[in-house]
């Protein structure tokens, strides 16, 4: 993937710098915390949320599992409604189909949904390579877009800036993309709210090339999902001449019914809403409404490398609703930059490092962007082990192994500096081999915690370096879950 | 070799082999997550659904058939709307007595010609009671996409109880995926400033509902 920012270093000394910046830490935290309550709360709504749960993740494990049959089928229904499908291998193919279709448009500028394909593959870098301004219009994304900054967070990228900063930057850059801030912008979010409408709705209006990515693709119907919830993706999705949709592969689900579980536990996972304010679903293109061009581009890019890794296929299942992120004390300290991919927190630590491989220093570090709390696990609602695949990663980046690069089977040999993890992972591997002793072995670590270095070996001495984040908890995160079931914190499981 | 055929293969490739041996592409999904969520009469079914709107900041407005078109023009002239967009199989009673000047959604009106009407009155496809949801699908009473998405101020009807149902299940079973579909949940809103829930970006930022019994032709949807 592409989308390695560049000059980036590793996890560890990214997060050294993050735990370090006080106001970036404070940001976080109050985020988090919010979302957290109230994710809790929306889950509890649901008395069924466990099977729906389960439901999702065998939805997801069976696409996976064919999804040679799947992905064909979904072209034809596509095709069928009116649509174009392409296929990208990977991020530059993926870009110069992108760039080919807006400029047999004749158009220069294009209108975006936020998404995290297109932000994987670097697209708006490759698009103004070719004299195309792409617009972010997620208030978010435009934060970030003209902040030049990096988005730290899956669903709100500039989590990391407070209203303040918010202000200030729309204050300062409006005016160098379109219409200016009122002069009189003040720090509460509403006046921020109505800043970005104004600045971004002519761009809406005149709009003729919308991009969008998607949360979900049905292949029987050859619909598409996009769950939003300002109105941008409305806007883009619906006003465009031509709309162009760059989406994973692994974002399919078989049937129309399958939606009715992720459009459950989508929106209570991610806003920690019943429902987010709008969804579009669209199939192909229809005569005088919306969009009379439409193009899909299914994207691999790394993802049918992950595929072939029997324990680490299980990233592909996620549906990108950042609860992991949100409930991490790892990501709430270092922040999403420190993860050096547009995949922050949890899933970051094992998606980046599957779809990139772990020979840079930064995808070798990743997987140790952890402390094994298991929270990610319980609130995910797809059930993703992450736990299980950060430990299978630190073991390939150790003792290197067999994987699969750019659909080549490879062997990797074991990364330099590693040796110390090479024994401990010894050692963990024997907790690690079954199912469930996750939370034995964790217990264990806690209640030897006195035996633990204050500062770890290895790469791991960076990361204890930086503090506060790694340290062992005095009690195990799954005992004090038990014990305090939604009190502490105001947390309770995702998983009942 | 075509990219489609790199990929494809790629897949074929990843998948040979694993402890599952050859998958069943029939088995089945466990589906025993709930159909719907409590037990409620037509009646608490209805009222969820206005408790659910409102809780997301949609203004719940009730009447009978009788009182529809009295009750519109009051929306309206309450809003001071002079423009509202009439969607083309409105059904011709509704509007009765309204002031504003109607605007017809026109093949050749573009998106600024909608960002200068006021406001916007429509049917809907489904609501959904426990997520306080609507549904447009682009049926005449409704029109298309664009419509309900430019102006401010959006007035949409819901015949009750016949266009509501209590869960996400249920309103996928009604809905037809070859028709372009808009759920709306509330005024369009962010969460983006501090994951705060901030009401009005870009969609309309007033969304009123109006619970309407009483259907003439004596069926729903
Ligand atoms: S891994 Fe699970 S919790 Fe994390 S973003 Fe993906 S679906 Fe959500």
């Amino acid at each position: 993937m592409s989308g390695t920012f560049v000059g980036m270093p590793s996890f560890p000394e990214a997060a050294h710098d993050a735990v370090r910046d006080a106001t970036l830490r404070a940001n976080l935290r109050h985020a988090t915390h919010t979302i957290r309550a109230k994710r809790a709360k929306a889950v509890a709504e649901l008395d069924d949320w466990a099977e729906l749960r389960e439901a999702g993740r065998q939805i997801k494990d069976h696409t996976l599992r064919h999804l040679d049959t799947y992905l064909p089928r979904l072209e034809e229904s596509v095709v069928r409604a009116g649509g174009t499908v392409h296929w990208a291998a990977d991020a530059d193919e993926a870009n110069r189909i992108v760039t080919g279709l807006v400029q047999a448009t004749g158009e220069r500028e294009v209108v975006k949904v936020k998404s995290m394909a297109t932000q994987e593959i670097g697209l708006n870098e490759a698009l103004a390579a070719e004299g195309i301004t792409a617009y972010e219009t997620d208030l978010a994304e435009l934060i970030v877009q003209l902040g030049d900054d990096r988005p730290s967070h899956i669903l709100v990228p500039a989590i990391h800036r407070n209203r303040g900063e918010i202000r200030d930057i729309f204050a300062r850059t409006m005016s160098e993309w379109g219409r200016p801030a009122p002069e009189d912008l003040t720090d509460t979010p509403a006046e921020l709210a109505e800043a970005a409408r104004l600045h971004l709705r002519e761009k809406f209006l005149r709009a003729k090339v919308g991009i969008s990515g998607a949360n979900f693709m049905v292949a029987d119907t050859g619909t598409l999902v996009v769950v939003e919830s300002e109105g941008n993706g409305r806007m883009c999705l619906t006003l465009p001449e031509t709309l162009i949709s760059v989406v994973g592969i692994e974002k399919l689900v078989p049937s129309w019914q399958d939606l009715e579980v992720f459009l459950q536990t989508l929106p209570r996972s991610s806003t920690a809403e019943r429902m987010n304010p709008y969804t579009s679903m669209w199939t192909g293109t229809t005569d005088g409404d919306g969009p009379q061009a439409f193009h899909l581009v299914l994207l691999d890019n790394g993802r049918t490398d992950t595929l072939a890794d029997e324990v680490g296929r299980q990233a592909l299942r996620c549906i990108r609703c950042s609860a992991c992120l949100n409930v991490c004390p790892v990501y709430e300290r270092a922040g999403g930059h420190a993860y050096g991919s547009v995949y922050p927190g949890p899933i970051g630590a094992i998606l980046s490092p599957q779809l990139r491989g772990t020979e840079s220093e930064i995808d070798a570090s990743l997987p140790y962007a952890s402390s094994l709390c298991g929270a990610c696990y319980e609130v995910c609602p797809v059930a993703i082990d992450i736990p299980e695949v950060l430990v299978h990663l630190r073991e390939r980046v150790v003792q290197g192994g067999p994987a699969t690069r750019r659909g080549k089977k490879v062997t990797l040999r074991p990364a330099k500096g590693h040796a110390a993890e090479r024994a401990a992972m010894r050692a963990a591997g024997l907790a690690f081999a079954h199912p469930g002793a996750l939370a034995f072995g964790q217990r264990i670590a806690a209640r030897t915690r006195r035996f633990h270095p204050r500062r770890l070996p290895g790469p791991g001495r960076a990361w204890s370096d930086s503090r506060a984040v790694p340290e062992m908890p005095a009690e195990p995160f799954r005992d004090w879950w038990q014990r305090t079931r939604g009190t502490g914190t105001g947390e309770k499981g995702g998983a009942k | 070799m075509s990219s489609r055929d790199v990929i494809l293969n790629r897949v074929r490739r990843a998948l040979v082999g694993g402890p599952d041996g050859a998958p069943d592409l029939d088995a089945a999904v466990d589906r025993s997550y709930l159909v719907e969520h409590g037990a409620r009469s037509v009646e608490e079914t209805v009222d969820l659904l206005a408790e659910n709107l409102a809780d997301y900041r949609a203004i719940v407005h009730r009447t009978d058939l009788d009182g529809l078109a009295e009750l519109l023009a009051r929306l309206l002239a309450e809003r001071g709307a002079r423009s509202v967009v009439v969607p083309p199989g409105l059904p011709s009673g509704w509007l009765e007595g309204a002031d504003p000047v109607r605007v017809h959604d026109l093949e050749a009106s573009t998106a600024q010609d909608l960002d200068a009407v006021d406001s916007v009155v429509t049917g809907c496809a489904v609501a959904v009671a426990e997520t306080g949801t609507l549904v447009l699908d682009g049926s005449p009473d409704q029109g298309r996409r664009r419509i309900t998405l430019v102006p401010d101020h959006h007035i949409c009807v819901v015949r009750v109880p016949d266009q509501v149902v209590s869960s996400v299940p249920q309103a996928l079973r009604r809905l037809d995926p070859a028709r372009p579909l808009t759920w709306i949940s509330g005024p369009s809103a962010t969460s983006d400033i501090e994951l705060d829930r901030v009401e009005g970006v870009h969609g309309p930022r007033t969304l009123e509902v109006v619970l309407v019994t009483g259907s003439p032709e004596g069926h729903g949807c």
